[in-house]
């Protein structure tokens, strides 16, 4: 039972990660209906920032996550101008720019092997805290309860700011129905592009965690793996659906760990993918979708 | 330089060229009919795994090998084609693309692909004229296909399903069809490659691969089958021709993808584009 619970902590906190980036990758789709294949390459340059941030500047991790957040959000902002701004003003269907988003993902990780090389690199020590608790037979570390921290303070933020602020419900009203937003006199260009920071900083952030979490994972090539993960999280919970992103995430984060532990930690990775081929054949609106996003 | 010599220095590229001819042209298929496939990649490591293992283990000729390759590929291309069609644009590319990743995976822990290694020491069996006469045949049929009963099917399915349905078009049945088509071709594509590269391993099944496949038949354009050939063979040489910027490879590709997407929608391939510029001048 010990066994059982300690690796739940240890898939929450790894879910958590996953959850934050799904975040992301699902707002985009919320409000545009397109998948941005470059988010993955978010995520790695938001863990190589970070890399930067902590070896050249020392920075402790708050610091290093609001320079990580801003930098990866303007990102972001450029990614949305470069790719996906001259398919809208053409009325591309969502192909294209799940095509461009490609393009876009391959300049940025050429970029990012120019700039820190394509050997995979680790925090300094001293950035990773190494304290831990025990709870009746469960060790908790300081680190994942840092990360855990982080994941709910930024994922609570977000629906308070979709759910109350006004660019929030700006957000809103233009994934709802963006031609009757204009209309309404809300400016969808920059809603868009505020949209894209948030989803840009928010994977960029997971990103910085995920380089906490696994010493020697920060690589150019890191986003490959949690950008068919974060996919199986939005598609799992429903696509656009932010706390659907969150669930999903937790479930795989979850599932793997617990893959590992009580069957074979080779098919670790088919698992995930098994279970999004299923969920999509079976019940394609996610786990809390609305049936419109099957037409989609 | 006799064209000989030529052919002798850069035979693997031309066969390389060829080949992605083909998966280009796998793609495209089931583009014809509006639907957006990213598991050729696996489809055709399905194909060049079966064919390894029959022309390197059992001593099968070629020519059956290969043909039965395409012929498992495309017993699995129907098979995730069937559940996978109640899936539209988006969602379809995902299923697609987590088949592939569950092929990759599978390819990586059983012991008949080989593990992470792969399959080696797969025999020298194909040249020129192998990977060549399949694409002039590929050619020929997509010539016919695209005048035929079936082509327009997919024509009508890709332009708006909903009417092509009320037409009385058998959707289902024509987008299996077409993906039964991909399956084939992927795994021919894939049976010959095999031959000679001599190793297939897992990482052929993987998403950037996919992504290169699908790349070709974008950039080459997809509206006529021509489109995918000149992708494939273009993409395939371009690289080689601007190998001194080899350290920006992935840059110069997504610049292409991107440019080609957002300034070329319909590939520059385009008998429009071609048309246009006549006029001009």
């Amino acid at each position: 039972m010990t066994v059982f619970l300690q690796q739940l902590l240890n898939g929450i906190s790894l879910g958590s990660v996953y959850a934050l980036f799904a975040v992301g990758f699902t707002i985009v789709f919320g409000v545009l209906e397109i998948i941005n294949l470059a988010h993955p390459a978010v995520l790695a340059i938001g863990a190589l920032v970070a890399y930067s941030l902590f070896t050249t500047l020392r920075v402790a991790m708050p610091l290093a996550i609001v320079g990580t957040l801003v930098a990866t959000g303007l990102l972001g902002v450029v990614l949305d101008a470069a790719a996906f701004r001259p398919l809208r003003a053409r009325r591309a269907g969502p192909l294209a720019s799940l095509i461009t988003s490609i393009g876009a993902a391959l300049i940025l990780v050429n970029l990012a092997q120019k700039v820190w090389g394509t050997e995979p690199l680790s925090y300094p020590p001293g950035t990773i805290p190494v304290r831990f608790f025990t709870v009746g037979g469960v060790t908790i570390s300081l680190l994942q309860l840092m990360i855990l921290a982080t994941v709910v303070v930024l994922v609570v933020g977000l629906e308070l700011l979709l759910a109350r602020t006004r660019v929030g419900i700006a957000i809103r009203a233009v994934a709802e129905n963006p031609t009757t937003a204009s209309l309404l006199g809300i400016p969808f260009n920059r809603v868009v592009m505020f949209t894209f920071f948030l989803s840009s900083a928010l994977g960029g952030v997971a990103g910085l965690l995920v380089g906490m979490l696994f010493q020697g994972s920060v690589s150019p090539f890191m986003g490959d793996t949690y950008g068919l993960k974060g996919l199986a999280a939005i598609i799992l919970g429903g696509m656009g659906d932010v706390t659907g992103a969150m669930l999903g995430g937790l479930v795989i984060g979850i599932g793997e760990v617990m893959i590992v532990q009580y069957l074979n930690s080779s098919y670790r990775d088919a698992v995930a993918f098994g279970l999004l081929f299923l969920v999509l054949v079976i019940r394609p609106t996610g786990l809390l979708g609305q049936q419109r996003s099957r037409e989609a | 330089m006799s064209v000989a010599a030529f052919y002798a220095g850069y035979s693997s590229l031309i066969l390389f060229a060829g080949v992605a001819a083909l998966l280009a042209l796998s793609v495209y298929v089931t583009l014809m009919a509006g639907q957006l496939s990213l598991g050729n990649a696996a489809l055709a490591a399905i194909g060049g795994y079966t064919a390894a293992i029959l022309t390197r283990d059992h001593h099968v000729p070629l020519g059956p090998a290969v043909l039965a390759g395409a012929a498992v590929a495309t017993v699995v291309a129907v098979a995730i084609g069937i559940p996978s069609l109640r899936l539209r644009g988006i969602y379809l590319a995902l299923a697609t693309l987590a088949f592939g990743e569950v092929v990759r995976t599978a390819a990586l822990n059983l012991k008949i692909t080989g593990g992470a290694l792969g399959l080696i020491g797969i025999p020298a069996l194909v040249g020129f004229w192998q990977v060549y006469g399949t694409l002039a045949a590929a050619a020929l049929f997509f010539y016919r296909l695209e005048r035929s009963r079936v082509g327009r099917a997919f024509a009508a399915i890709r332009a708006d399903e909903a009417a092509a349905q009320a037409m009385g078009i058998r959707i289902t049945h024509y987008k299996v069809l077409s993906f039964a088509i991909a399956g084939f071709l992927a795994g021919v594509a894939g049976g010959l490659s095999v031959h000679f590269t001599y190793i297939i391993s897992p990482s052929q099944a993987s998403f950037t691969e996919a992504v290169n496949i699908l790349t070709f038949a974008i950039v080459g354009g997809t509206s006529t089958f021509l489109g995918p050939i000149v992708g494939g063979i273009l993409l395939t040489v371009l690289p080689e021709a601007l190998r001194f910027l080899r350290d920006y490879r992935l840059f110069l590709d997504g610049a292409i993808l991107m440019a080609v997407t957002i300034y070329f929608p319909n590939g520059i391939a385009d008998p429009r584009l071609w048309r246009w510029r006549r006029v001009r001048r």
